[in-house]
């Protein structure tokens, strides 16, 4: 499907800008050589030649959200670390694992340079002294690739002691996980990389910005957040802003997986691109496969409550997915086409949570699994109506109140918007219940159809009149 | 009110920078910052059910179990309140029913995987697991699965049990062990739904520790040997007592069923404890029913011991002592002993030798302290030692002789309050928490701390605020002297600061302050010892004292033992001194009595009966009383009371330690100093040249030795190893040996033999022997009025 043998899944036509994947076209877009032919390090220069105030404020004007899930800019974040606290740290995100996601893997296959760039940026724009790049444990030719790169880089100067003749010196240090969903969630990160279980710390009190690394001021930023910036620098925060949209500018990579024509990674508009523009769009995946008909899909990762057709004409806008009853999330769109059976769908999801869990919470390490019990039952067509009231109880467990979902129109529901309550440390726990909201509130009638057939015994009811 | 005078007008109180005020259920509560909700509530009367929080431990949050409704201005917000800070104006609400439903949910999802064996489970009854399912839970389960299965219990050490089914998972076991007692030995294994407490391949939890993490743990997943199936709560009888099993006096609840001594609980003590036990005091009450308890008393007749009446054998006593009086005069008698009992009994007995008997001979140490003049010195408590600037560590290991001082001292340096200074002829528990460790070889501490003085940094450090000087007998193979010296050496250097002894036995700072001490001209132990030995000794009293297992040097004390003409013993087990007497007076042991105690820090406590006197037994006091009334005297005793209250009336420094005082004193209260006397002569201390073929010998205790309550208690005996000579792996090849190997040891004195390990802690051209091990006898070896003692090493 692919015309770049050498980056599996990146698909590219049309001519829309390209921030990020400008070099998935070339095979050897990994190389030093190719990058510094294709305009590498002329950000870093750019920063340089620079304060590390004014290039903060080039990244705060261009609102560069971040990319790794909860959309924070860049730039705001930098701006919360304690001044005068040293040392400070960058932690790079690199353990990208929601299902279905798998841009961050591509960009460190493929443009490594970029994120090293992007590294040394944000270190210098936010006073930081020390660089973390936690790639996940699975990514086995990420991590060569970074690795390869990161000693390209010293090689040349790029990074190390006095910066290309400057008086910014930085290290960056490479750290390969061992393979846990969770640890992408920030703090679970930090533990990882610290030596502990990779379980989340409470937040609050304490934000890494605040306290995180070694207890030390940390700003943790995802591999694409952090990729932007060399172009960000290169180009300016005007010419940043003039694409995408007001509200979320510039551009996004997505992910797209399932029953259409062309999944793969695709560089788009960020804030105006609809999913309608994603899933049929010629340069994009191409409609679904032949003979069969959209049945939902999920915008923004396994973690996000899924969507119907209904909603495909939705821009990639925060502002407008929450309010209808989803998230972008990690960008990552799944298909799901009118074959796909719901419940073993929803299955699949709540049995990846369920594993991924790290048990440091109750209702996440209890309920997570007691939902995969069940919802396997109820696949197996042993369930009952009782399990089905169950799973929503479970679910008032580990998020109390109402659930947001999608509107639609053949339930006559409307939708129920973000964000939502609670009971557990980390989203993992919620995400578990994710797939069972959605798949029972979207559609109930599947799960009706797998409930147990009772063969039903005459009842004289006794005593009623005969 | 409008129109108040200005008379009228009180100045408002500076309001505290650090005061909070929130309002919880509605009333407001005044708190302070960084106090969490959960705290704060339970103080407002307000509980907040919870099972991973603990007091004293980090909160982790991991339960959820505290979600409640707090409101810190942007809407109520099910947030967990052991996480959870108090912020000025915030509302908690910990009854909304949001809060409800967030902890049915919890219970429902708590009780899924939990095995429900409450029938067969110890906890039962005393569970919060079970007491929070009836008060916050759902009232029934709708869990139909197949629970998780583990095989059940299995034996993490040797002593505790754990059950995984039964397991929450609070964390509370393992942040004990990491954070408080820092043997990191449990941990969590595998992850999510599989999560399970473990230890490490071939690594048992083998902490002095792992007592508490039974006591803490919310359910029955971990079950302490001595107690499994022994008793269910609704059966327990209980008082409030101290520990005296060593000096730091942790309180203690004492529990007993059919008058058996069935558990010991830790109190949460502020000022002492932590609500902490080492494993030595909490499991040690086997011993009080041991088999092998001395039950009556025993006259030695021509053809050995016979058990005697009370009467008979006091009639004994006394005439031994009235015989000795007449053949020497009273010097011609000595009193060792008392620092194992309560201060009424050493109080009794100091009165005895004293008053009655009119001998100056009276000492409760066993020649392994320091001299009693340093109860003279502005003393420390345990709250200062671990809140000041600086610690300065004279003493033996604190792990191994005073634990939860260990565990105190260890969080003063862990949360950086404290920088921690140590002088040691060996590596201790602390060594690793310490911010400058002196090694020294026996005999050069002066130099040592001299050399330290002169470092600028160091000066800088104890310029910084408090010193406290934890002051007690690093190694039994030297005398005293050195290590004294040391210690003024210190306090010369750094005026104001305070000293803590670090001196080990149960009540020997009690024993000391109420009158187990030389009077003028007195002979101490060592010196009484040395008399019996020269025959100037015509009757020796042994109050709970075993000079052959306790006193350093064993050839001393048996020489004393065979000299003394007449012995007199008073003891809870027939020792192996007590077998040499001519009469055995059979005492009460710990909880078959009550009393007051008094720790290294000089507080005064209480020590409660909780069960009868074993046998035909009695406590240490009344047997004075009575022997007092033998020998003419009459202390008119008949309770406890009168005896404390005496203590009150007569000793200094205690007359606020009335019974009236004691019994609303949740913390007990500090006696006191001592009144002035003077200070004792050191012995002389040449330092011989160590010829380089020998080692000098370093002795000291560890928490498992072969002390009547170790070894008398089935669960703690067999944690005592033998006699072992440790070397730096260094110093092996130097006598050409290996680790395992057994090798003959020699001194002046004797030559015994005994195996090598290697051992890094030890310093090298030492060799380090545990004091009082099974096997070999170090003590065999020892010169106690030698500076040092130097020991050849051969392979054998
Ligand atoms: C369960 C969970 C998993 C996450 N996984 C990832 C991940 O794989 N990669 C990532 O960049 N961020 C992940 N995040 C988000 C991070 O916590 C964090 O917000 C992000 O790395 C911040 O970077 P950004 O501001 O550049 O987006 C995850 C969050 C949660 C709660
Ligand atoms: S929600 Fe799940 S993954 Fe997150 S902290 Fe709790 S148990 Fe761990
Ligand atoms: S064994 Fe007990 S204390 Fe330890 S985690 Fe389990 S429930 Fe908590
Ligand atoms: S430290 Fe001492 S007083 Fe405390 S429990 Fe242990 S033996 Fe008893
Ligand atoms: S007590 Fe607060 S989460 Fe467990």
């Amino acid at each position: 499907m692919s015309r770049y043998a050498w980056a599996p899944g990146y698909t590219d036509d049309g001519d829309r800008p390209k921030i990020v994947t400008s070099r998935f076209q070339y095979e050897d877009g990994y190389t030093l050589d190719r990058y510094l032919a294709t305009g590498g390090y002329v950000g870093l220069r750019a920063a340089l030649g620079r304060t590390p105030s004014e290039v903060h404020d080039e990244v705060k004007s261009a609102t560069v959200l971040g990319r790794g899930g909860a959309g924070f800019p860049a730039g705001t974040k930098w701006g919360l670390t304690p001044q005068g606290v040293w040392p400070r740290y960058l932690v790079v995100n690199g353990d990208e694992s929601e299902p279905g996601t798998y841009k961050d893997r591509l960009l460190m296959e493929r443009d490594p340079h970029q994120l090293i760039e992007g590294c040394l940026i944000a270190s210098y724009a936010a006073g930081l002294s020390q660089v973390f790049l936690y790639i996940r444990g699975e990514m086995a030719l990420a991590q060569e690739r970074v690795a390869a790169a990161l000693n390209e880089a010293y090689a040349a100067g790029y990074i190390g002691k006095n910066i290309l003749g400057t008086n910014f010196s930085i290290d960056i240090v490479l750290h390969w996980g061992a393979g846990a969903y969770v640890v992408g969630e920030e703090t679970a990160l930090i533990e990882s990389l610290e030596g502990n279980r990779g379980m989340p710390r409470l937040k609050p009190p304490f934000f890494p910005a605040a306290i995180g690394l070694y207890g030390k001021p940390t700003i943790v930023n995802n591999v694409e957040t952090l990729s932007n910036l060399p172009w960000l620098l290169t180009n300016g925060a005007a010419a940043y802003t003039a694409i995408g949209t007001e509200t979320s500018p510039g551009t996004r990579i997505i992910a797209v997986s399932g029953h259409v024509k062309r999944p793969g990674v695709y560089e788009i508009i960020n804030g105006s691109t609809t999913f309608r523009d994603v899933i049929y769009g010629e340069e994009f995946c191409q409609g679904i496969r032949d003979g069969h008909e959209l049945k939902a899909f999920i915008p923004g990762g396994g973690s996000a409550p899924w969507f119907l057709p209904d909603q495909l004409d939705l821009p990639f806008e925060a502002k407008m997915v929450g309010p209808a009853g989803s998230m972008l999330g990690s960008g990552a769109i799944m298909v799901m086409d009118e074959t796909t059976d719901i419940p073993a769908m929803a299955l699949t999801l709540v049995r990846f949570y369920a594993h991924e869990s790290c048990g440091k919470c109750v209702p996440c390490r209890e309920g997570g699994t007691w939902l995969m019990r069940i919802m396997e039952r109820v696949v197996a067509g042993r369930g009952t109506q009782r399990d089905l009231d169950q799973m929503l109880e479970i679910g008032q467990s580990i998020t109390p109140g109402q659930y947001p979902h999608a509107a639609s129109e053949r339930l006559g529901l409307a939708a129920a918007p973000f964000p939502f309550r609670m009971t557990t440390i980390c989203f993992v726990g919620p995400s578990a219940y994710n797939a069972v909201d959605s798949s029972l509130t979207l559609f109930p009638d599947e799960f009706q159809a797998k409930l147990m057939k009772r063969t039903s015994i005459p009842v004289t009811a006794v005593g009623a009149d005969s | 009110m409008t129109d108040i005078s200005p008379a009228e007008e009180v100045e408002a109180p500076p309001v505290d920078p650090n005061e909070v005020r929130l309002t919880i259920n509605g009333h407001e509560v005044v708190s302070t910052k960084g106090e969490m909700v959960i705290a704060a509530a339970a103080r407002a009367g307000d509980y907040i059910p919870h099972f991973c929080y603990h007091p004293r431990l980090e909160p982790v949050g991991m339960c959820r179990m505290c979600m409640v409704d707090i409101d810190g201005g942007r809407g109520p917000m099910l947030q967990p309140a052991c996480m959870v800070p108090v912020s000025p104006g915030m509302k908690v609400d910990t009854g909304s029913p949001a809060t409800k439903r967030a902890q049915e949910g919890i219970i429902e999802l708590l009780l899924a995987n939990h095995p429900l064996d409450c029938p067969v489970c110890d906890k039962g009854g005393e569970c919060p697991l079970q007491d929070q399912s009836f008060s916050h839970g759902p009232g029934e389960s709708r869990y139909v699965e197949e629970k998780r299965h583990y095989e059940k219990p299995i034996a993490i050490s040797d002593i505790v049990f754990l059950d995984r089914e039964r397991c929450i998972l609070c964390d509370r076991c393992t942040r004990f062990a990491d954070e408080v007692a820092g043997d990191a030995l449990i941990q969590f294994n595998s992850r999510g739904n599989n999560t399970h407490i473990t230890t490490f391949p071939d690594e048992p939890f083998a902490s002095y520790f792992s007592g508490n993490t039974v006591q803490i743990c919310p359910v029955g997943a971990l079950t302490a040997k001595p107690y499994r199936f022994k008793a269910r709560p609704w059966d327990l009888a209980q008082q409030e007592s101290t520990c005296t099993t060593c000096a730091v006096g942790c309180r203690t609840v004492v529990q007993s069923s059919h008058d058996e001594l069935l558990r010991y609980m830790g109190v949460d003590s502020d000022p002492v404890n932590h609500g902490w036990l080492c494993d030595r005091g909490r499991f040690n009450f086997e011993s009080v029913k041991s088999a092998d308890r001395l039950l009556q008393p025993l006259v030695r007749q021509a053809d050995g011991f016979q058990p005697a009446t009370w009467s008979a054998a006091l009639a004994e006593a006394a005439s031994l002592i009235l015989e000795a009086k007449a053949a020497g005069g009273p010097k011609s008698i000595a009193v060792i002993g008392g620092a194992r009992g309560t201060n009424e009994d050493a109080f009794a007995w100091s009165r005895l030798g004293h008053e009655v008997i009119g001998t100056p001979n009276v000492y409760s140490q066993m020649g392994d302290g320091l001299p009693a003049d340093l109860l003279l010195l502005d003393r420390a408590t345990i709250d200062q030692a671990a809140s000041a600037t600086t610690i300065v560590l004279l003493a033996p290991d604190l792990k191994e002789e005073l634990p939860i001082l260990y565990l105190r001292l260890r969080e003063a340096a862990e949360k950086k309050r404290s920088r921690i200074i140590e002088f040691a002829p060996k590596q201790s528990g602390l060594t690793r928490n310490a911010w400058r460790h002196f090694a020294y070889e026996p005999g050069t501490q002066v130099a040592a701390v001299e050399k330290a003085l002169a470092d600028p940094e160091i000066a800088a450090q104890f310029a910084k605020g408090s010193v406290v000087v934890v002051a007690g007998r690093g190694n039994l193979a030297e005398t005293s002297t050195a290590t004294v010296r040391a210690i003024r050496t210190v306090l010369a250097a750094n005026p104001g600061s305070r000293i803590l002894p670090a001196f080990r036995r149960g009540n020997v700072v009690g024993a000391l302050q109420v009158g187990m001490r030389t009077a003028d001209g007195g002979l101490d132990t060592r010196a009484a010892l040395q008399a019996a030995a020269d025959g100037k000794i015509e009757c020796l009293v042994l109050v709970g004292a075993d000079p052959l297992t306790d006193f350093p040097d064993t050839d001393l004390a048996r020489r004393a033992l065979a000299g003394a003409r007449r012995i007199v013993a008073v003891d809870t087990f027939l020792t192996p001194s007590a077998l040499l007497a001519n009469v055995v007076l059979a005492a009460s042991a710990y909880a078959e009595k009550s009393g007051t105690t008094t720790n290294i820090e000089g507080r005064v406590t209480t020590v409660a009966q909780q069960v009868n006197p074993a046998g035909n037994t009695r406590a240490d006091w009344m047997i004075a009383a009575e022997l007092a009334l033998d020998l003419g005297g009459d202390f008119a005793y008949e309770t406890i009371d009168d005896v404390t209250a005496d203590i009150a009336w007569h000793v200094a420094g205690h007359e606020a330690i009335t019974p009236e005082a004691l019994a609303t004193a949740k913390d007990g209260i500090i006696a006191g100093l001592l009144p002035a006397m003077a200070q004792a002569k050191l012995l002389e201390a040449v330092i011989p040249e160590r010829n380089s073929y020998d080692f000098r010998l370093v002795v000291s205790r560890t928490m498992y030795d072969q002390a009547t309550g170790t070894a008398n208690s089935p669960s703690l005996a067999h944690l005592a190893t033998q006699t072992m000579v440790h070397l730096h792996p260094l110093d092996l090849g130097k006598v050409g040996t290996t680790e395992g190997a057994t090798v003959k040891m020699s001194s002046t004195r004797a030559t015994i033999v005994l195996n090598v390990v290697a051992d890094p802690a030890v310093l090298r051209g030492t060799a380090w022997v545990p004091f009082n091990h099974s096997g070999a006898n170090v003590g065999d070896l020892i010169d106690c009025t030698a500076a040092v003692n130097d020991v050849r090493i051969e392979n054998l």
